[in-house]
């Protein structure tokens, strides 16, 4: 079986102005979301306690919410997880309250509701562990980027690499718009999910600069443009049939999986869509913008080097 | 030369890592059974002859078991079902006596003669298998402060002895000022300090008509403190785990000032975190009846030499300054009845039975009271920022009149019978050097567990299946061998975290299933190209060579960018994320090994250097 019968010849880069529209409507969104609504972080990144439990029969939230007002809890925000008979609590740190009877005291108001409850999950991270997950969940997307940056720069010309970095820093923009525009959590697995994003996507890219340089060498007297399109086109059912499999594992692991992993599920299928796209029209139109040609992967010919100028 | 034909070292090679990682990975199929473990309660390591004794209680009750052996330094004893689990714990508690750890947990099924090779299955982190993670962070000031209220007092009771009159001996934030109304007392008082410890930094200074003397810890000295403090209560927390009685505990110190603690298991994390974060230690103290604690209270000043406490019922009572005895000098404690009441009975050690014997034959009939001090930790809010302070609380359980000269026996009372269990827990585990506090917790219920381990085994099931079968549609005979390959990636993921005993977490299972998916990736490339090749004419053996060939180096750099970002993960991650970036090295690793290896081993045994007119690609 065969995606394409025959080989493709479609004109990616023909429209690349409409892409670059496209891309810069999306990171304009994503960043004036990143800079208004922010993240939505979950308690790893600012603190706070998560309590999950698990009620005999389906169970209302308000009288809920109102026990533990009552108890003293500051805007406290009860959910339903999963089915009408679970529930989770979350709290911001809590002012005065000592750090280790929270979890007491909220099980302890759920118990007067219905005493047949069960404990299933708390989460408590203090303010201060908090601030250093959030600086060393930044700082790990830095270095990161910095280190995959080294590599491309060592494997590639110049040019390329600038490409691909500016594929990534895309894929990492609109996939913290996305996270930002819908507020889902934003917890250390879907950190974890944007790193993965950060190397699916470059994978993606070098496969397809790798088949660029090869093209170069090969069809030297072709426009840049030209060379790029025949390898986009040759690359092109790699580029599918690795994404479509790799999206049919997450699909798997969105609905199957619980919600402890939705979220790393979620970010890697928009990661995945986002930077297949990337590696098409950004990574390759950034590097053909700035005048990538077959002189930059092939040495001219040699010549008689003189010594020293004078 | 023959195209595609492996010589047969490359062969056996790829068979031979292969049939290891079968082995490896075998200990995992033959799932968990009810356990009891068994182990020192001072974590010494157990050997063959504690198997014997267990076993021996076991059969003389008899409760039928599965299987006994050592397994790092404890005993395991396997049984067919939870009702003999039950009651062989009963039976052990009873009839080792102290000394022993008897807790419940689950234990392998793995045949005798795996174990006896040293294979292991997977362990199971905290969020598949239930269980309580607890940060705490070691109050560091606290630990200093201590040392210098020390010196505080140390400096007092020298100076008396060496009749040097002092106006005043008080800490001041990092310092101890001693200040002396001449510079010739000053240079005496200095003398002294240096005695005592030659290592403090000592300044000089006048202040109006005064000499004083700054006296503050070298840095060495801090650092020494610091350290101490953590390697003290990471022992404490330690027997303390031993005391709560659960199977394979971790207690383990991370970075400059915080312990991980973490129980698998566990059912109540109340009670846990009640008996491990607890700071209650008790202090002895004479009681001043010199002076009129109503009288104090109403000044709000307690007479100099004195300090201002309030007892259980609200009361005032003025305690001596010096401290008789303190929890630390307690070498035992066990929590009873005496005349009804519940009371914890202590034992002193030789120092502490002296002061203590002392001090009651010199003050018979007068009254001595008992402090109890905790430390809570609360959240504060300032300036729109949350931060964490401490309070001491401390409050007298029983004062009591010394109706005779004792010294390394007695009771304290005053106390409600579950105050009585945790304090005499307590007192025996040991004190903390420094007050500690929770500053992460996670925990999983057991329910929640399984129900993680089903979800996640499913989400790999369902989603390793439906590439499969895309494989083996899209390529054919090609996808076959592809589907193998990615089998054999999967046993030898499972091999090696067997092997490494990296605990499998959730966001491991994600990793499992993100490598899956990627793994097939270099397969795609590969055959992808063969396609190429083929269209362009090339014959089926040139293009099998030059497909392998030319996807190479893409095969290469894609993995290589992701193994870097897993590396980060690794070094930057904590937790959860350090369990998804393990299996997702373990994952690029071991694909590009059956990926590229393993299915060019198979292809060429099939089609290398015969005569064939297509391929099924």
């Amino acid at each position: 079986m065969e995606l394409f019968k025959r080989e493709t010849h479609i004109d990616f880069l023909g429209p690349r102005r409409i892409a670059a529209i496209i891309s810069g409507v999306l990171i304009a969104i994503s960043l004036v979301s990143l800079a208004t609504r922010g993240l939505n972080f979950g308690i790893e990144f600012r603190g706070g306690v998560v309590l999950e439990a698990a009620f005999p029969e389906p169970i209302d939230l308000p009288p809920i919410r109102a026990g533990l007002e009552a108890a003293g809890f500051d805007r406290p925000i009860v959910q339903h997880f999963g089915s009408s008979k679970e529930v989770t609590v979350q709290l911001l740190p809590q002012d005065g309250a000592a750090a280790g009877s929270v979890r007491d005291s909220i099980m302890g108001v759920l118990q007067e509701l219905e005493p047949g409850v069960e404990l299933r999950r708390v989460e408590f991270v203090g303010p201060q562990v908090g601030k250093e997950l959030q600086e060393q969940g930044a700082l790990a997307t830095l270095f990161a980027l910095i280190m995959i940056l080294a590599y491309v720069a060592f494997r590639f010309q110049w040019k390329f690499s600038v490409g691909a970095v500016a594929a990534l820093v895309h894929d990492v923009i609109i996939t913290l718009g996305f996270f930002s525009v819908t507020q889902l959590d934003f917890d250390l697995s879907v950190l974890a999910a944007l790193l993965a994003v950060v190397g699916y996507s470059l994978n993606d890219t070098i496969v397809i600069f790798d088949r660029i340089r090869e093209n170069m060498l090969r069809m030297r007297r072709k426009s840049t443009e030209d060379i790029m399109n025949a390898s986009l086109n040759q690359t092109l059912s790699r580029t599918l049939i690795t994404g479509l499999t790799t999206l049919l594992v997450l699909l798997a692991l969105l609905f199957l999986g619980g919600e402890a992993v939705s979220g790393f599920a979620i970010a890697l299928i928009v990661g995945i869509v986002v930077g297949t796209y990337s590696s098409i029209y950004v990574a390759s139109a950034t590097a053909l913008s700035l005048k990538v040609s077959t002189l930059d992967v092939a040495p001219p010919p040699k010549e008689e080097t003189p010594d020293a100028l004078p | 030369m023959v195209l595609n034909r492996f010589p047969a070292w490359k062969n056996a090679l790829i068979a031979g890592v292969i049939l290891l990682g079968i082995v490896f990975a075998l200990p995992n199929v033959f799932g968990d059974a009810p356990a009891v473990q068994v182990s020192d309660e001072s974590g010494r390591p157990l050997d063959e002859t504690a198997v014997t004794r267990v076993t021996r209680v076991l059969e003389s009750a008899p409760i039928g078991y599965d299987a006994a052996y050592l397994d790092e330094d404890r005993v395991t004893v396997r049984f067919d079902d939870v009702e003999a689990q039950l009651e062989a714990v009963d039976r052990l508690r009873d009839e080792l006596g102290r000394g022993f750890v008897v807790a419940l947990t689950l234990a392998p099924r793995t045949p005798a003669f795996l174990r006896s090779l040293g294979l292991e299955p997977m362990s199971l982190g905290l969020d598949l298998r239930g269980g309580v993670y607890f940060l705490y962070e070691v109050d560091m000031d606290a630990a200093i402060g201590q040392a210098l209220d020390r010196y505080e007092a140390d400096f007092r009771t020298m100076l008396r002895e060496e009749r040097i009159r002092y106006k005043q001996v008080r800490r001041d934030g990092d310092v101890v000022r001693v200040v002396l109304d001449t510079e010739a007392e000053r240079e005496a008082a200095a003398d002294v300090v240096r005695e005592a410890d030659p290592q403090l930094v000592i300044n000089e200074r006048e202040a109006g008509d005064d000499f004083e003397l700054a006296v503050r810890m070298s840095e060495q000295q801090v650092r020494e403190r610091q350290d101490f403090a953590i390697e003290q209560n990471t022992i404490t927390l330690r027997n303390r785990v031993n005391e709560l009685g659960v199977a394979e505990p971790v207690v383990q110190r991370q970075g400059l000032d915080r312990i991980v603690v973490q129980l698998p298991g566990i059912q109540d994390p109340a009670q846990a975190e009640r008996v491990l974060g607890a700071t209650a230690t008790l202090e002895f103290r004479l009681v001043d009846e010199n002076n009129n604690a109503f009288e104090a209270r109403e000044r709000g000043r307690a007479p100099l030499g004195s300090q201002l406490y309030e007892d259980r019922n609200g009361q005032p009572v003025l305690l001596k300054r010096e401290v008789i005895v303190t929890g630390d000098q307690l070498t035992g404690a066990s929590a009873g009845f005496d005349q009804g009441q519940p009371a914890v009975f202590v034992n002193l050690d030789a120092k502490g039975a002296r002061k203590m014997g002392e001090t009651t034959r010199e003050n018979l009939n007068k009254g001595m009271a008992v402090v109890f001090i905790e430390q809570k930790r609360e959240t504060v809010e300032e300036n729109g920022e949350s931060r964490e302070v401490t309070r001491t609380e401390e409050e007298v359980i029983s004062v009591a009149t010394i109706r005779g000269v004792f010294s390394n026996r007695f009771m304290i009372t005053g106390l409600d019978p579950i105050e009585a269990r945790d304090l005499a827990l307590l007192l025996r585990a040991g004190s903390l050097a420094a007050p500690i506090y929770k500053v992460e917790e996670r925990t999983i219920g057991p329910s929640l567990g399984q129900e993680n381990i089903d979800r996640g085994f499913e989400a790999v099931l369902v989603g390793f299946l439906a590439v499969i079968v895309f494989m083996a549609v899209y390529y054919r005979v090609f996808g076959l061998i592809a589907d193998l390959a990615l089998l054999a990636n999967l046993v030898l993921v499972v091999a090696l975290l067997s092997m490494l005993q990296a605990s499998l977490t959730l966001p491991g299972i994600a990793g499992i299933v993100l490598t899956v998916g990627m793994a097939v990736d270099a397969n795609v490339l590969i055959f992808e190209r063969i396609r190429e090749e083929l269209r362009n004419g090339n014959t089926p053996q040139a293009a099998i060579h030059s497909g392998y060939e030319k996807a190479f180096s893409s095969i290469a750099d894609a993995n290589i960018t992701t193994l870097i970002a897993a590396v980060v993960l690794f070094t930057f991650g904590t937790g959860p994320i350090r369990g998804f970036a393990v299996t997702l090295s373990l994952g690029i690793i071991t694909s590009m090994f059956t990926a590229i290896l393993g299915t060019r081993a198979v292809v060429n045994a099939l089609y290398g250097g015969k005569r064939v007119q297509s391929l099924p690609v």
